[in-house]
């Protein structure tokens, strides 16, 4: 049996799973004061459910490292770069400590200047005396040659716990976003441990020892040991919740899809491509700050059930604010979800003030009720579709950099569009009018994330680089950089990455038939020296565990 | 970080192509340029669009070359693709999406004249004219500068606008009595149409960040300012860097880079460039920043030291007389026009034209009007060591009902005794003889 809990902004949702058929589900209000209290209340209630010797694993979407991002608690984090030459971002909202460092390494990972060890003894002195509780150390290129920030990080660590290494949290190019993940996971991670060891001794005291998954914004889970070196990779795991848990409830066909989550506030539009979910190039966005997190790619927009209806100058407007609950809720604004509830799609606790209310704003207008209603309704429909396309726009512009890539011309156009929350069913079918489209709408919908996050399997991505004249080969994602044959090729190159990803497939609670280790991209580049020198190679392998369920969900009939 | 400038960035590196397995036109060429952008986070610079290439059609070539059989056989997707970038390029600036644009894209193209039977110097198109005649068909007449900063004369570019007024075309190149292509003297000034207009700097070789700032305040800026274009395209080829292994230049990407900003480019367009690890990441981020308005200021080769690169007296001293010898020719442009071509009625000039790539030898005789009316219809009557013989005609874009009638007439007397190949700028339209 699978645990799965989410934990939202508003709500936490929970699915207990055995054998593909879900067996009980549980849903609660967040207890904003106390997220572990929150979480392990509706575990408890679910394991009450249940048999508990049968649980084989729990997985959490938890909002934990999120909202301490958002909210601010944040450890007192001194960042040390070595920025090299290039350009000079500015670094805010990166706490108050920043300490450049010289030395620096090229885009091959060549040595350019050494460190200077009488900087870091100058940095030490100066950080001991304030109030420093964790380190991020990040250099430009330490992807190619990780080297100085585990020379810094062997310097501090006899003052420090908690010091992060801009390499481990990705293989990918961008300093200025492996600064900010760095600084981020270094900021979190106090808080994050807090929570992962409540989780872990409220588990020993219930007798329960299934291990403990966590997800992140890739869809994916890792582990509780994992997820506390690198806490920066379980935020904004919620929308990933909901988007497996529609993998898991709608049959995958490979084709193009629109998937829509349609919440209070806002709808969050997600993609597949032939069946294969989109994921932002980078990284994610959090609070302003781009990261190198992965993550599926969404788009958020500022409509959702409970978005304020209005009229401005003679013209309908819907949201994207929103203020409280929707009349037929007890609220007092007028909403998309009183729109359906006037039209008898929705059922609502007060339908009767809603019907007054949806009749007085109609008539203000020189409208029928049921006319401004259909309005409401088709607006918000409208306004889904020119997201979606606007959306569509930019994915498809999205850079190549080869001829074969760009030839291809692999444009997204979605065949079908799979929607989910709260006023899901009853929008449906003006959607499908809209989009012209078939709109399919999944049994336990209201659930979803919390299936989602049950049925989440472990993901890993690791970019290989081999450089056969420096005789090097480095995977950031696994902590290597290693030796390597000057005769090191691209299918030797392959191989190993595939080795990696199962090893580290295993090591997460994959088995074997379950591991799916493919490789995303591969290339070798000859590199001549000069006219007619020696070829070596510069060979790239990008792979990973392909992302997707532990199983799909079956009907319990 | 916000760019000043909106930049649009047609990165493309082509990393399926090379022209051979280890020739320096290869799949790696931007590979670490690509590397040091990504790093610096330059996709995340508010402003700055990384832009997909769109591919130059046949048509979009031919308004441009006489491709010898066809522009089918002897190209390849790359170039289209290439050229398709400019053309981009053009479409961001000059259609609104972005204030200026920066075609990151290979093959290079200046060393592609109106003739093509094969590669010379990596080029088989030019690019930036495929480019900039789509502009002119698609957003109207313009007066163009082309400012050419590769190391090699572009000899291309010179030849394609030799006669074209709305175009002036700036060339600083190590001299062409120590590098190929060997043309790009002060005396090649331009056709009877355009004399004064082909601008040559010769520059010996050494010359430093001093040398190329020197002839840029004092020659080209005055030049620039006298012209008075409507934009400004900078052919942006990166190999007077001092690590460049094919060239004897000192310059670097600090002066690349504040050469970028003076200059003011609308556009500008890679060339050649073939320091693919010391110089080309460099120079690259060096560009973009100025173009986009940036500080740049923190953009150093690993192995810069200013010392190590400057340049000597002697040079100095050299890079100024020629800067003089230039400013006198372009002061007397009329004067000297009318010295060399008084009453002519047509000019002929004859050539031999080594492809180096493809190791092709031509010859050529151009025959150019001279109107009053407007720039003149012109021919080239050419052959090869191949074998291969054509002739081809250019109504140019303003010209005058009867220079278009001739040129009718010169392709179908051509075209009776070789194959012919018609340019008519003015309709945009494009004949070859069977």
């Amino acid at each position: 049996m699978i645990i799965g809990i989410d934990m939202g902004g508003t709500h936490i949702d929970g699915a207990a799973i055995e054998n593909g058929v879900l067996i009980a589900s549980v849903k609660h209000q967040v207890d904003h004061s106390d997220y572990f209290a929150s979480i392990w209340r509706c575990l408890d209630e679910l394991l009450s459910q249940v048999d508990k010797d049968t649980v084989e694993r729990i997985h959490l979407s938890t909002t934990i490292s999120t909202n301490a991002i958002i909210e601010g608690r944040l450890a007192d984090v001194a960042l040390i770069l070595q920025t090299g030459p290039g350009l000079q971002w500015r670094y805010e909202r990166m706490g108050e400590h920043i300490i450049y460092l010289s030395g620096s390494v090229d885009h091959r990972g060549i040595l350019v200047r050494d460190i200077d060890i009488a900087e870091l003894d100058d940095a030490r002195k100066q950080l001991l005396e304030g109030p420093v509780d964790a380190l991020a150390v990040v250099s430009k290129f330490s992807t190619r040659n990780p080297e100085f920030e585990r020379r810094i990080k062997k310097y501090f660590e006899d003052d420090y716990n908690e010091i992060t290494m801009g390499h481990t949290l990705s293989g990918k190019l961008n300093f200025p976003r492996r600064v900010r993940t760095a600084y981020l996971n270094a900021a979190v991670s106090r808080t994050f441990k807090d929570f992962a060891e409540s989780m872990r001794e409220a588990l020993r005291r219930s007798s329960i020892d299934a291990p403990v998954f966590v997800l992140k914004a890739d869809g994916g889970t890792v582990d509780l040991d994992g997820a506390m070196s690198k806490p920066v990779e379980t935020i904004l795991s919620g929308p990933a919740a909901s988007f497996m848990g529609m993998r898991a409830l709608l049959d995958d066909e490979r084709s193009d899809r629109v998937l829509i989550d349609v919440g209070g506030t806002t709808t969050d539009l997600f993609f597949l491509v032939d069946g294969v979910p989109v994921f932002e190039p980078l990284g994610i966005e959090i609070d302003g700050r781009k990261t190198l997190v992965r993550a599926l790619f969404s788009q958020s927009i500022g409509i959702g059930g409970d978005s304020h209806v209005r009229f401005e100058e003679g013209a309908l407007k819907i949201g994207p604010r929103r203020y409280g609950l929707p009349i037929a809720f007890g609220g007092d604004s007028m909403t998309p979800t009183d729109a359906l509830v006037y039209l008898g799609k929705l059922e609502g606790s007060y339908r009767d003030k809603c019907l007054q209310a949806v009749e007085r704003m109609a008539a203000e207008h020189g409208l029928e009720g049921a006319a401004l209603a259909e309005m409401i309704v088709r607006r918000m429909c409208e306004e889904i579709r020119q997201a979606i396309e606007r959306v569509l726009d930019k994915l498809n512009a999205s850079p190549v950099y080869t001829i074969k890539e760009l030839l291809r011309d692999r444009t997204i156009r979605p065949q079908a569009v799979e929607i989910i929350g709260g006023p899901a069913a009853s929008l449906s079918g003006y959607l499908g009018e809209t989009l012209r489209l078939p709109v399919y709408c999944p049994i336990h919908h209201e659930i979803a994330n919390a299936i989602g996050a049950a049925l989440a399997k472990p993901t890993l991505e690791i970019n290989l680089i081999a450089d056969t004249e420096r005789e090097k080969m480095s995977i950031p994602e696994r902590g290597l950089y290693i030796p390597i044959d000057r005769t090191f090729n691209l299918r030797e190159a392959e191989q190993f990455a595939l080795s990696q990803v199962r090893e580290a497939g295993k090591a997460l609670g994959l088995e074997e038939d379950r591991l799916d280790a493919e490789i995303v991209e591969s290339s070798s580049f000859n590199m001549v020296k000069g006219y007619g020198g020696r070829v070596d190679r510069n060979i790239r392998v990008k792979a990973q565990i392909k992302p997707g369920l532990l199983e799909k969900l079956r009907k319990s009939d | 970080m916000k760019a000043k400038n909106t930049l649009g960035l047609i990165l493309f590196p082509a990393f399926d192509w090379a022209i051979s397995r280890s020739h320096p036109e290869r799949e790696e060429r931007l590979l670490y340029t690509q590397d040091q952008l990504l790093e610096e986070g330059i996709e995340d610079i508010e402003g700055i669009e990384l832009i997909n290439p769109g591919m130059a059609t046949f048509h979009d070539v031919n308004r441009v070359h006489f491709c010898y059989p066809d522009a089918k056989s002897l190209l390849t997707e790359s170039h289209l693709i290439a050229a398709g970038g400019v053309m981009r390029a053009f479409d961001a600036v000059l259609g609104g999406e972005t204030d200026k644009a920066f075609a990151l894209v290979r093959p290079p193209g200046h060393h592609a004249q109106r003739v093509v039977y094969g590669d010379r110097g990596f080029c088989i198109i030019n690019i930036e004219a495929v480019g900039l005649e789509y502009a002119r068909q698609r957003y109207g007449d313009m007066r163009v500068a082309i400012v050419d900063t590769d190391c090699h004369h572009g000899d291309g570019t010179e030849d394609i606008y030799w006669n074209d007024p709305d175009t002036l075309f700036i060339s600083f190149h190590q001299d062409g009595r120590t590098l190929y292509p060997g043309t790009g003297d002060i005396d090649e000034l331009g056709g009877p149409a355009a004399f004064g207009y082909n601008v040559n700097i010769p520059l010996p070789p050494n010359t430093g960040d001093a040398g190329f700032h020197y002839i840029l305040e004092n020659t080209v800026m005055p030049i620039l300012e006298e012209y008075e274009p409507d934009i400004v395209i900078n052919s942006a080829g990166q190999d007077n860097h001092y690590t460049d292994p094919l060239t004897n230049m000192n310059f670097s990407a600090q002066g690349y880079a504040a050469l970028n900003e003076r200059l003011n480019p609308d556009i500008a367009v890679l060339e050649g460039g073939y320091s693919i690890q010391g110089a080309l990441p460099y120079v690259n981020t060096g560009i973009i920043l100025a173009m986009a308005g940036l500080d740049y200021s923190g953009v150093v080769e690993p192995d810069y030291h200013l010392g190590k690169w400057r340049q000597s007296e002697r040079v100095t001293d050299q890079v100024r007389r020629i800067a003089e010898q230039v400013n006198e020719r372009w002061l007397k442009r009329k004067e000297l026009s009318d010295r060399e071509y008084g009453d002519h009625r047509t000019v002929t000039r004859r050539r031999q034209v080594y492809y180096d790539t493809a190791g092709i030898m031509e010859i050529q005789v151009q025959e150019f009007k001279v109107c009053r009316e407007c720039p003149g219809v012109n021919s080239v009557h050419s052959y090869n060591d191949r074998g291969a013989s054509m002739a081809g005609i250019t109504i140019p874009r303003k010209a005058c009902h009867a220079c278009r009638e001739e040129g009718y007439k010169l392709f179908e007397s051509a075209a009776v005794t070789k194959r012919s190949f018609l340019q008519d700028m003015s309709f945009d339209d494009f004949k070859v003889s069977s």
